[in-house]
């Protein structure tokens, strides 16, 4: 069943590419909104400034919107999750908005980007966080952080400073801080999570 | 909490087809270590944290034999892989990350054009901008330089680039400073005194750069044991050790120094 990665020309598609194939998915660049309706889930990645990637990102905003209420499965990723909020300290531009709240930069008091593997608190449960255990480790990389208006919608954190959302969901759309494709074996599996997801 | 990240390094000499890892001890004596996506694949599942690959040869006609070591490490490495060595240009960042990897490292391209810290994090994100310096103790005296304690005295840092050949003149932690104000999102730092010797990281040297920068340090150069890991843990801010020879020959695995490190109380990914 094919996974489409939305290819909005930011940063690398190689990992997730990688990352889905290995496990067995089978997908597929996205490079024009018109593709967006034909697959099975959608992974919308993200890197360097939310900016620069929502400039990109407009153009796919209608076709996404529609899969989206259509109940086709998202997984936002990094930047990607940071997009489906209202906006962000970082830059001007509006964000997609589907989630209420901001992104704001990460607290004075610790290294910022923060870089590196760090455990979650899963705090409900998730269909793409199953077999996820608070001892697992995930690799983060980022400069900013999302504030949902609502805390329900997150359903893990993890301490850098204060807590910060790791993963949220929302009916079927889901995103990460993180980067599964760079986690190993562990990130693997909630990318798994969301294939099967999909499948359904 | 944020765990100390352990990441083997993957010198690769390009000269030959398919590429070979290769370590020295203080950047010369160079010895054959491996395939490079076969170590970095061992690595991988032994638990690294990260990859570092550093295109020894630095030459720009062998670029497609980096972009193949790249792509095949990234089959099946689902952990960061960090590639320098001869990036000169955004096109040559393009190039490494079309190929699979997520950060670049840049050494004398920076030292010699500072601005392509700032064209490469505006471009791809400050994470992506790995800066790697190369830094030898100087122990005479030298005016407008910063020195720190070290057993020799108060010493100073040079940094060096075209990978050890030479010297830039420039002072390494005013380096590091200036690096972090540009929008590098990492500080690689290696010791030239102690690169190969199993004599221990540089620690009034890492101390020095960690203490004086607010974005992580990757210690390098000298580690022969997990202990030295524990070490520079211990005793400087590094967020990541990277070591080379340790891991190459069979001496420890990854694991085992992971281990290690957590018995004595260090976070670390298991």
């Amino acid at each position: 069943m094919p996974i489409a990665v939305v290819d909005y020309g930011v940063g690398n598609l190689f990992s997730i590419y990688n990352a889905l194939d290995q496990i067995g998915a089978v997908p597929k660049l996205a490079r024009d909104p018109e593709e967006i309706g034909s697959f099975d889930g959608i992974v919308v990645p993200g890197v360097g400034s939310f900016g620069r990637c929502m400039r990109r990102l407009y153009r796919f905003e209608p076709a996404l919107r529609r899969v989206l209420e259509e109940g086709t499965p998202i997984l936002g990723i990094c930047v990607g999750m940071q997009v489906l909020f209202e906006g962000s300290e970082e830059s001007p531009e509006e964000g997609l908005g589907w989630i209420a709240g901001r992104v704001v930069r990460l607290p004075a008091s610790v290294l910022v980007p923060q870089i590196g593997w760090n455990t979650l608190s899963i705090r409900r449960e998730m269909e793409i966080l199953e077999g996820i255990s608070d001892d697992d480790f995930f690799y983060f990389v980022h400069s900013y952080h999302c504030v949902p208006a609502d805390p329900s919608v997150v359903a893990a954190t993890t301490e850098y400073g204060l807590e910060v959302a790791a993963a949220i969901s929302e009916e079927n759309l889901f995103a990460v801080q993180f980067h599964p494709e760079k986690s190993g074996e562990k990130g693997l599996s909630i990318l798994r999570n969301f294939v099967r997801l999909s499948r359904c | 909490m944020l765990a100390k990240r352990i990441i083997p390094c993957l010198d690769c000499d390009l000269a030959v087809p398919q590429g070979r890892v290769v370590k020295g001890v203080e950047f010369k004596k160079i010895r054959y270590a491996g395939v490079p996506w076969e170590l970095a694949s061992r690595y991988y599942r032994e638990g690294a944290d990260e990859i570092v690959f550093l295109d020894i040869t630095a030459s720009s006609d062998r670029r497609e034999t980096m972009y193949n070591v790249i792509r095949k490490t990234a089959e099946n490495v689902f952990v960061p892989l960090a590639v320098g060595g001869g990036i000169k240009s955004l096109e040559d960042v393009r190039g490494v990350f079309v190929a699979g990897a997520d950060k670049v490292t840049v050494n004398t391209t920076a030292l010699k054009r500072p601005e392509v810290i700032s064209e490469i994090a505006g471009e791809y994100g400050s994470q992506a901008c790995v800066v790697a310096i190369d830094a030898k103790r100087r122990d005479a005296p030298s005016e407008g330089r910063i020195t720190v304690p070290t057993p020799q005295g108060e010493s100073w840092f040079e940094a060096s680039f075209y990978g050890g050949r030479e010297f830039s003149g420039v002072d390494a932690l005013a380096w590091a400073m200036e690096a972090e104000a540009l929008g590098a999102g990492e500080i690689l730092l290696t010791s030239m005194d102690r690169d190969g010797t199993y004599d221990g990281f540089d620690i009034p040297l890492t101390q020095a750069v960690s203490d004086r920068v607010r974005i992580p340090v990757i210690a390098s150069g000298g580690c022969g044991s997990p202990d030295d890991i524990f070490e520079v843990f211990s005793r400087t801010g590094a967020s990541a050790a990277l070591a080379a020879s340790i891991f190459h020959y069979n001496e420890w695995g990854v694991d085992a120094v992971k281990r290690y490190l957590a018995e004595k109380g260090v976070h670390v990914r298991i």
